[in-house]
């Protein structure tokens, strides 16, 4: 039987809190299973990092995911290449997972242009900050990808407090009607910004959501990365490829924390008690998966401190890499509005050009 | 400048000008389609659309539920990954709904994707008042979408620009905004048959060459002008241009006119406050202060609602007889 038979109250869960197996394993190689150690402890190395870069003014406001690596990871570990992922703001693991490099990540917290880039040859949708959003455009897209007769699936994060908004109604009623291969994943963090999940909705679970749009909707423990591989696997197949009686899309909602802050900007300890971050803590995903690989053989002291030394290296070479890069240029305000720059804009861009030539870049920037 | 080898043209609607380009895009690229509320078997309720599900299929013309949010927001995510979706939101009044996609999102995708994603979307709607539609489905909203960056905005008033244009918003790579004046979809003009035939987004028409007094004019209130300008023929000379773009505006051509004219009266449906009005009053000042010869005019809606009560509308909606008015304040 799926996972996502199990109806939409019922917490799926593969490794408990102390690593031990209470579930069915995905089918998961060993490598595969270390690789999913790797980024999960990649991202926790890289949020330190990046909340230190942000304390000491090399860059801007940034939102910690620290707490949430087992359901980034293991979510977009479950997707192929040519699937599209659509993130929010804070999912920084799993759009790495899925060919973006960490120093673009960087670049766009530091507030460069070329940050908003994604690369190429990764089916990454842009950053959505605003909240809900991206949840119509994953489901536009993979209506369109349906008419062009393409087989890929479409992964949309956003967090609880999206699923008050409109567009997350808008958009998951599109895709119960049109059928579309859409998996939207709620990473359930318990807190938008200050306020708690309770506030969110008397919704007993997220996933129960799904029933009201005729699709599935499946809680999974959102800290347990081989549960999330599992239930995000089985809802790609199932947007690809449903059986002749399913729907195509699922609700996923993965029941996590974040340790930190929202954001560098606020403080929680102002609207939540510490008690409650140590209990949640307990529940780290990633001492969870390293006890399962250990006990199973698949790691040890030897291979973690590797692992530790190699992912070091690659932040800090990230971190290099972001903060060499050039200023930006005042033109790329001017010139990615539109396909081709309107005269208007043009003669807008030679009077700052004017400017610039006249007074100097300095006068302009505040040290 | 029409760019097309076939000079034939046939004498149409607006309404069928605008169908004509629907269908000759949709032959051209199988990645053009259309979705909005009612425009499938039904054809949309203006009839805009019929038709074109049986010659497409319903996955081509396609209704969706009652949700411009969504609609809007499925068409940016389709346009983003390579497609070119023509969504229908059917009154202008209902933008407000999916500000957030069009304002936040569509507008501004290019710009947050780096400049490397095209967003070739275009959405088409409805304004202007006249057939007692009250106040919520009335409205002139132009001017909010041409003011905001990353749009481009088209009013067309003939048939021919109704195509020409129509065809060059579905095959742009920035998202255009295509407005329709409900009350002009019966009128008649000459529009090229030429399938390849489209005009540029961006260039006004001089619809008639004047001497006495430039009328920048749009939407209905073209075809109002050049019938006054018929009238006024032997008494005042009226040169009528017509921007049919909004935004880029084409404010050479308009310079050029109040050049040889000294005087300009703007003529469009939007309120009179902060509006479609004052910018081409301001561009004309800004380029072409030393050539007028009276202070500009502005022939447009008060700054308040449409009436549903019929004589009330036609009091409040600008007409004929408002810009022979303010030709004769500057004449």
């Amino acid at each position: 039987m799926s996972v996502l038979d199990r109806g939409p109250r019922e917490q799926i869960q593969v490794l408990d809190e102390a690593g031990e197996l209470v579930g069915d394993p995905p089918s998961l190689s060993d490598d595969e299973l270390v690789a999913i150690y790797r980024e999960m402890k990649l991202a926790r190395h890289f949020d330190a990092r990046a909340v230190s870069l942000q304390r000491q003014g090399r860059m801007g406001t940034y939102p910690p995911m620290s707490g949430q690596e087992a359901a980034q990871v293991g979510s977009a570990f479950a997707l192929d290449e040519a699937d599209w992922l659509f993130p929010s703001y804070r999912e920084h693991a799993a759009t790495h997972v899925h060919g973006v490099p960490l120093e673009r990540t960087l670049l766009y917290w530091m507030g460069h242009e070329s940050g908003n880039r994604m690369p190429d040859e990764a089916n990454v949708f842009t950053i959505a900050v605003p909240i809900a959003t991206q949840i119509p455009h994953a489901t536009g897209a993979a209506w369109a990808a349906t008419l062009r007769g393409d087989r890929h699936a479409f992964l949309c994060y956003f967090g609880d407090g999206a699923t008050s908004e409109g567009d997350f109604h808008e958009g998951l009623n599109f895709a119960g009607v049109f059928d579309t291969p859409t998996v939207f994943f709620c990473n359930n963090n318990q807190w938008a910004i200050s306020v708690p999940r309770e506030r969110q909705t008397a919704s007993e679970t997220i996933a129960q959501k799904a029933e009201a749009y005729g699709f599935d909707g499946v809680q999974v423990d959102g800290m347990d990365p081989l549960a999330v591989y599992r239930v995000t696997r089985e809802a790609v197949a199932k947007a690809r490829d449903p059986d002749a009686d399913e729907s195509r899309p699922t609700l996923v909602e993965a029941v996590q924390y974040r340790f930190g802050a929202h954001t560098t900007a606020d403080d929680p300890s102002v609207y939540r008690s510490q008690e409650e971050v140590e209990e949640w803590r307990g529940k780290d995903p990633i001492p969870r998966l390293e006890t399962y690989l250990r006990e199973t053989g698949r790691l040890d002291d030897e291979r973690v401190d590797a692992i530790q030394a190699s992912i070091e290296e690659e932040v800090s070479a990230a971190v290099d890499t972001a903060e060499g890069e050039r200023r930006p240029h005042p033109e790329e305000m001017f010139s990615q509005v539109f396909a081709d720059l309107p005269d208007r804009l043009r003669e807008q861009l030679e009077d700052l050009e004017r400017l610039r030539d006249r007074y100097g870049d300095e006068r302009f920037l505040k040290e | 400048m029409a760019q097309a080898t076939d000079q034939r043209t046939a004498t149409t609607t607006f309404r069928e000008a605008i169908r004509t380009a629907l269908r000759e895009e949709m032959e051209r690229d199988d990645g053009v389609f259309l979705m909005g509320e009612d425009v499938g078997d039904y054809g949309g309720v203006f009839e805009v659309t019929q038709g074109l599900a049986d010659e497409f299929g319903e996955e081509r013309v396609r209704d969706t539920p009652i949700s411009e949010a969504g609609f809007v927001g499925a068409g940016v995510g389709a346009a983003a990954t390579g497609m070119r979706p023509v969504v229908e939101v059917m009154f202008s009044d209902f933008l407000g709904v999916s500000a957030e996609q069009m304002l936040n999102q569509m507008a501004k995708m290019r710009y947050m994707f780096g400049g490397k994603t095209d967003m070739g979307i275009t959405i088409r709607t409805t304004e202007g008042g006249g057939m007692g539609a009250a106040s919520q489905h009335s409205g002139t909203l132009h001017t909010w979408f041409a003011h905001f960056p990353g749009i481009k905005a088209v009013a067309p008033a003939t048939p021919e620009a109704a195509k020409g244009l129509l065809k060059s918003a579905i095959r742009s790579d920035d998202p255009v905004m295509f407005f329709e004046d409900k009350m002009i979809y019966e009128r008649e003009g000459e529009m090229p048959t030429d399938a390849d035939f489209t005009l540029p987004i961006g260039e006004a028409s001089v619809e008639r060459e004047g001497e006495d007094v430039t009328v920048v004019a749009t939407q209905r209130l073209v075809g109002e002008s050049l019938s006054l300008a018929d009238e006024l023929e032997g008494d005042v000379s009226v040169e009528v241009v017509d921007p049919r773009s909004l935004y880029p505006l084409d404010t050479d051509a308009i310079v050029e006119s109040v050049e040889k004219t000294g005087r300009l009266v703007v003529a469009d449906e939007s309120p009179l406050s902060y509006g479609t009005h004052a910018e081409v009053v301001a561009r004309v000042v800004e380029s072409g202060f030393f050539s007028l010869d009276a202070p500009p005019q502005r022939v447009g809606v008060p700054d308040t609602h449409i009436p549903f009560s019929p004589p009330l509308e036609d009091e409040v909606l600008p007409q004929a007889a408002d810009v022979r008015t303010a030709i004769d304040r500057v004449v």
